[in-house]
């Protein structure tokens, strides 16, 4: 896959081209600010970009609005997100950008679980959608009563769906079989009303939009 | 006026009933104005007389204020701070003394002053009474000096005082107190996004790209070997280190509350509590001063909600109402929140009176807490 790096600190910047690189990726350009993500996304016509919120000149979110130019010009470019802290807002505005899907939200220090987190830029360069824990806890502390209707266990899963994960990385997290994963998702999607999905991003979507409501 | 409180003997001997008189004896300039001007109107034929006597006395006007304040240094030694409409309460000063304070002053003064002085020179003015009499009205007017100084002293420190509170009103030193305490609390706050900057630029970097780097190095090393197992540990150290740093940084100061303002900081302090809140914030970008000052309100407020309050849901709603901007916060818990018991709501309230806001809290035994905070947004 070709990516395009964007990240104001140097050390960084270097780790995640060699981490990319490792697994196999090609790292077209590797930039440290919104301005040069955004040329460099125009020569070289990446599969995904990779770009850190808080960047020169303004140190604010020069990254996320150079994200979310890039989403509306080229609906098909995957973008991960990566920032040093939570921020609801952030994680909204991405998603609502182009359908949701194709894009990611993760905080940096997950770059430190690395298989994950090349997992993660593989499921959003697929199309998929990828949504931090930390955001996942914080939507699911939003809505309180429908979501008691849920066992702990099924809460568990519907967070791991929010993320972005698919059954057999739900299964594998919780060391059960898909089935049972597929069983405790059709329970969610009964209690909570919501449409049955297959496996994939509609799903993802639908979860988090849900969650969002509240 | 706190001479007037004095014991008898102190006061009659210091400078302030002398001082009070000649504050009062002034007086005689502000009449000669007035004298100057009937004058004047006595020797100009008709017309003139419309023109230039309320000129002269418009033009009397500040020259007279200056020598308001002159003198009012003999009975009021504080200096008088500088307020924004220092011309127009310096004229409507002067007028009212051209008006009528210059002769009150002076009959106070010639009463309490030449009634005691006429009775003791009883003997010499009035040669024609008997002697014991010129005598006793010579003792009666001795004993009745000390009156007349207290009298003199009362009337020069209510005078002083009027004066004072016509050209400088009260409250004028305490909005320079918030304003100096206002510019403190500014420079605690740049310093804060500073340090916040330095954490994020510096430390929390590095702890990224070490995490990153122990990372690379785990996908080498078997998990089962000592040095796979003992490299786990370091990795598992390096990614607490980075969530504690992270909780650090938001303490010190919200990234969030200067990139996205007041409504998106709050949600995200919600998002965090152990009780769920609710949050119904419509308030656009506001004056830092302000967004910080709700922010660290609201903050401390939801932090004592999920301490102390036992609720079990909470709501956040913010609005702007007339240019101010109004922020309540509720409960369902147990109520009981006593300003008086922490120092949190009292740091509230310091925090606010900064920006001139206001804290109410009603928060009834058995529940519920409603805390208000009004902040005007000008």
């Amino acid at each position: 896959m070709r990516v395009v790096i964007a990240e104001d600190a140097v050390l960084l910047r270097e780790g995640l081209a060699g981490l990319l690189e490792r697994f196999g990726h090609t790292v077209v350009a590797s930039v440290g600010d919104a301005p040069g993500l955004l040329a460099a996304v125009a020569e070289h016509w990446p599969e995904a970009v990779v770009t850190d919120v808080r960047m020169p000149p303004g140190f604010t979110d020069e990254g996320l609005r150079a994200a979310l130019q890039l989403r509306g010009r080229h609906p098909e470019l995957a973008v991960l997100v990566l920032s040093q802290y939570v921020e609801q807002t952030y994680a909204a505005e991405l998603l609502d950008s182009g359908d949701g899907a194709g894009v990611g939200y993760l905080l940096k220090d997950r770059i430190g679980d690395v298989r994950e987190f090349v997992d993660a830029l593989d499921r959003v360069a697929a199309g998929g959608t990828v949504v931090d824990p930390e955001v996942v806890r914080q939507l699911l502390r939003r809505r309180r009563d429908p979501l008691d209707r849920l066992t702990p266990r099924e809460q568990e899963v519907l967070g791991l769906i929010a993320e972005g994960r698919t059954n057999a990385s739900i299964a594998k997290e919780l060391f059960v079989t898909e089935a049972a994963v597929a069983k405790h998702i059709a329970n969610i999607f009964a209690k909570l009303d919501l449409p049955p999905a297959a496996d994939g991003h509609r799903r993802v979507l639908a979860v988090l939009a849900y969650l969002r409501q509240g | 006026m706190e001479a007037l409180t004095r014991r008898p003997l102190p006061f009659l001997g210091s400078a302030w009933p002398w001082r009070c008189a000649a504050y009062l004896m002034a007086s005689v300039v502000p009449g000669a104005v007035i004298g100057l001007v009937a004058a004047v109107a006595q020797v100009l034929p008709e017309p003139l007389v419309y023109v230039a006597g309320p000129g002269v006395l418009v033009l009397s006007l500040f020259p007279l204020a200056r020598f308001e304040r002159l003198r009012l240094r003999l009975v009021d030694g504080v200096p008088l701070p500088e307020v924004p409409d220092r011309r127009r309460r310096e004229a409507g000063l002067a007028v009212m003394t051209l008006l009528a304070m210059w002769w009150i002053d002076l009959i106070m003064v010639a009463f309490t002053v030449a009634g005691p002085a006429l009775l003791i020179l009883t003997p010499v003015v009035q040669p024609e009474v008997a002697p014991t009499v010129g005598v006793m009205a010579s003792v009666a007017g001795v004993l009745l000096l000390p009156v007349a100084a207290y009298t003199v002293t009362a009337w020069g420190g209510a005078r002083g005082a009027m004066a004072r509170a016509i050209l400088a009103p009260q409250g004028s030193e305490l909005s320079e107190v918030l304003r100096s305490r206002a510019r403190l609390v500014d420079a605690f706050e740049m310093e804060r996004r500073r340090i916040e900057r330095d954490l994020h630029d510096g430390a929390q970097q590095r702890l990224v790209a070490l995490s990153m780097t122990l990372g690379m190095a785990r996908l080498d090393l078997p998990e089962d070997s000592e040095a796979g197992r003992l490299l786990g540990l370091a990795h598992g150290e390096a990614k607490q280190a980075l969530a504690e740093l992270r909780e650090l940084i938001r303490g010190v100061h919200s990234p969030i509350l200067t990139d996205r303002g007041l409504a998106a900081a709050v949600r995200d302090v919600a998002g965090r509590s152990p009780v769920p809140v609710s949050v119904d914030v419509e308030v656009g970008r506001l004056p830092a001063p302000v967004e910080v000052t709700a922010y660290y309100v609201i903050s401390e407020a939801l932090a004592n909600l999920a301490k102390h309050s036992r609720a079990t849901e909470g709501v956040v709603i913010g609005r702007i109402q007339r240019g101010i901007l109004v922020v309540e916060v509720r409960d369902d818990g147990v109520g009981g929140a006593d300003p008086a018991k922490g120092t949190g709501l009292t740091g509230l309230a310091d925090r606010l009176a900064v920006v001139e806001g206001r804290l109410s809290l009603s928060s009834p035994i058995g529940g519920p807490t409603l805390l208000r905070v009004e902040i005007p947004c000008a």
